[in-house]
């Protein structure tokens, strides 16, 4: 039972980075149809210049919490100007475009980034600063519980909270949707479609940012070519959550954690990627639009 | 007529797919407070023409004149502000949003939702306000019409371009479109309707231009249109 619990607390911190990366993977793919391939090296990108903003503070900000909340809040302003950025070159000039060609971009704009990131911090893995974040732990009943994970559990239920609320409750949420839905029918409402994704860009590449940054502060080590395996993963969990569907990917990436804990935990580490397909394939048979990828019947 | 103040004076219009013409140089012109009604059967060029006026397709060649404005070369989503709107063919309703989430996206274009726009709405369509929680997608085909009317209805147009409303509908339910398109009109909207059913739009209209392959056949004013023997034969069934 402890180790079922500790797992399950483990594997809802994991989870929850897993779903904010997967939101962006969601959101953008709700309004374009596309899959943005370079998210994961964004949010690789993110840890890496959160790391250089957090190395530049130590020593001239004495307090934590104020180089913390700074980090997150620069790091998430540069990542969504990549994302713009991103919109801009690679996916905007192939809109009309055959799908495939802005698939290929999209592959092309992360081995970009990748490499980029390779060539400017090299290839060796980089350290995350022990104690940014005070090591306090909680016996709660048998079940350790971190600080950090405890910053992660609710840092990422808030901002997921904000975001269900702005999308279901905001005059621009529903632009947002409206756009997802039909993109001319938008226009005809006096909807500005581009300026639609342009922001649903700036809210994908921010949420993957605070990942990135959850990703370097719990694990410590980044590595260039993260961007790869935390991508897959949270485009898996947005899958898994029915892709297009915003809970959809909350729910899919909280699931694929806990699963990815439970496996390692009753069984081997080793065993998680593996089984994660699995759980997919099983998932994509009985229910191919994913968990809450259920779409209202249209009468023509 | 000419002492009316002319809305819109369409001239030249030419907009093509590729290298496909789908509607060649026509003319045409919207006095306020008119009905007017463009016929033709399918592949006329009727859709391309609203949705060139909209700003969704570009015009090759040609001018729309909105009031003293040149809607061509203004993008899409500020020709709603100007105070054109338009219920699209097939209705396209938000199908995974609310009725009442579709009606105020339709006022997108304005600082505030006016409730007594909204009011107004839902008393020329009851159905919509019995079913404003409801997902649109649930809703039946009369009622999306009612919808995608409704919902350009919200950002108060001068004029209201309406693509084939009574597209699939059962009878009785395109005679209460076509009722509550007569009580709009007298609401002061003017209205530029795009229909395929020729004797229910120029009952209604008071003029009509009709359409083939892209090009304007006839017009003139409805009574003239439903008497003439070319558009009795081609359009209303009868034999000459």
């Amino acid at each position: 039972m402890d180790i079922f619990l500790q797992q399950l607390v483990n594997g809802l911190t994991i989870g929850s980075i897993y779903a904010l990366v997967a939101l962006g993977y969601t959101m953008v793919y709700g309004v374009l149809k596309l899959i943005n391939f370079a998210h994961g090296d964004l949010v690789a990108l993110s840890a890496y210049i959160g790391l250089v903003i957090m190395m530049q503070l130590i020593g001239v900000v004495s307090s934590k919490a104020v180089i913390i909340i700074a980090v997150f809040i620069f790091t998430a302003i540069i990542i969504s100007i990549f994302g713009v950025l991103l919109e801009r070159m690679a996916y905007r000039p192939l809109r009309k475009a055959p799908r495939l060609s802005a698939v290929v971009s999209a592959l092309g704009a992360s081995l970009l980034i990748e490499n980029g990131i390779m060539l400017i911090w090299g290839p060796m893995p980089k350290i995350f600063p022990a104690s940014i974040v005070p090591n306090i732990n909680w016996n709660v009943g048998g079940v350790y519980i971190s600080l950090m994970q405890l910053l992660v559990l609710v840092i990422s239920l808030i901002l997921m909270i904000i975001l269900y609320f702005f999308v279901n409750q905001t005059k621009l949420g529903a632009a947002m949707r409206a756009s997802a839905i039909d993109q001319d029918a938008a226009r005809l409402m006096g909807i500005n479609v581009d300026k639609i994704i342009v922001t649903t860009f700036i809210i994908g590449s921010s949420l993957g940012s605070v990942g990135g940054l959850f990703i370097g502060m719990y694990y410590r080590g980044i590595y260039f070519n993260m961007g790869w395996i935390y991508g897959l993963n949270a485009f898996v969990a947005a899958i898994i959550g029915g892709i297009g569907n915003i809970p959809g990917a909350m729910l899919g990436g909280m699931l694929l954690g806990v699963f990815n804990a439970f496996i390692s935990g009753y069984l081997s580490s080793s065993w998680a990627l593996a089984l994660t397909y699995v759980l997919l394939i099983v998932i994509m048979i009985f229910r191919p639009t994913g968990i809450l990828g259920e779409r209202v019947a249209e009468k023509v | 007529m000419s002492e009316k103040e002319k809305l819109m004076v369409v001239e030249d219009l030419q907009v093509s797919y590729g290298s496909i013409e789908a509607v060649k140089r026509i003319s045409f012109d919207v006095y306020k407070g008119e009905v007017v009604t463009i016929l033709g059967a399918n592949g006329a060029g009727k859709t391309t023409t609203l949705r060139t006026i909209s700003g969704l397709l570009k015009a090759k060649s040609g001018s729309i004149r909105y009031k003293e404005l040149e809607l061509t070369s203004i993008p899409a989503h500020d020709i709603v502000g100007l105070g054109i709107s338009q219920a699209p063919e097939g209705r396209r309703v938000f199908g995974t949003l609310t009725v009442e989430e579709n009606l105020k996206l339709g006022a997108y274009s304005k600082k505030t939702i006016n409730t007594a726009t909204l009011s107004w709405i839902y008393e020329l369509f009851p159905r919509l306000k019995e079913r404003n929680k409801q997902l649109a997608g649930t809703l039946s085909g009369g009622e999306q019409q009612m919808l995608a009317i409704g919902r350009a209805l919200m950002s108060e147009p001068e004029m209201l371009l309406l693509d084939e409303p009574s597209l699939g509908l059962a009878p009785v339910l395109v005679k209460t479109i076509f009722e509550t398109i007569k009580q709009i009109k007298h609401s002061g909207v003017t209205v530029l309707l795009v229909e395929q059913n020729a004797k229910a739009a120029l009952k209604l209209a008071d003029r009509g231009y009709v359409l083939e392959v892209g090009k304007i056949v006839a017009q003139g004013t409805s009574k003239e249109l439903l008497e003439s023997p070319d558009i009795q034969e081609a359009y209303l069934g009868k034999k000459k």
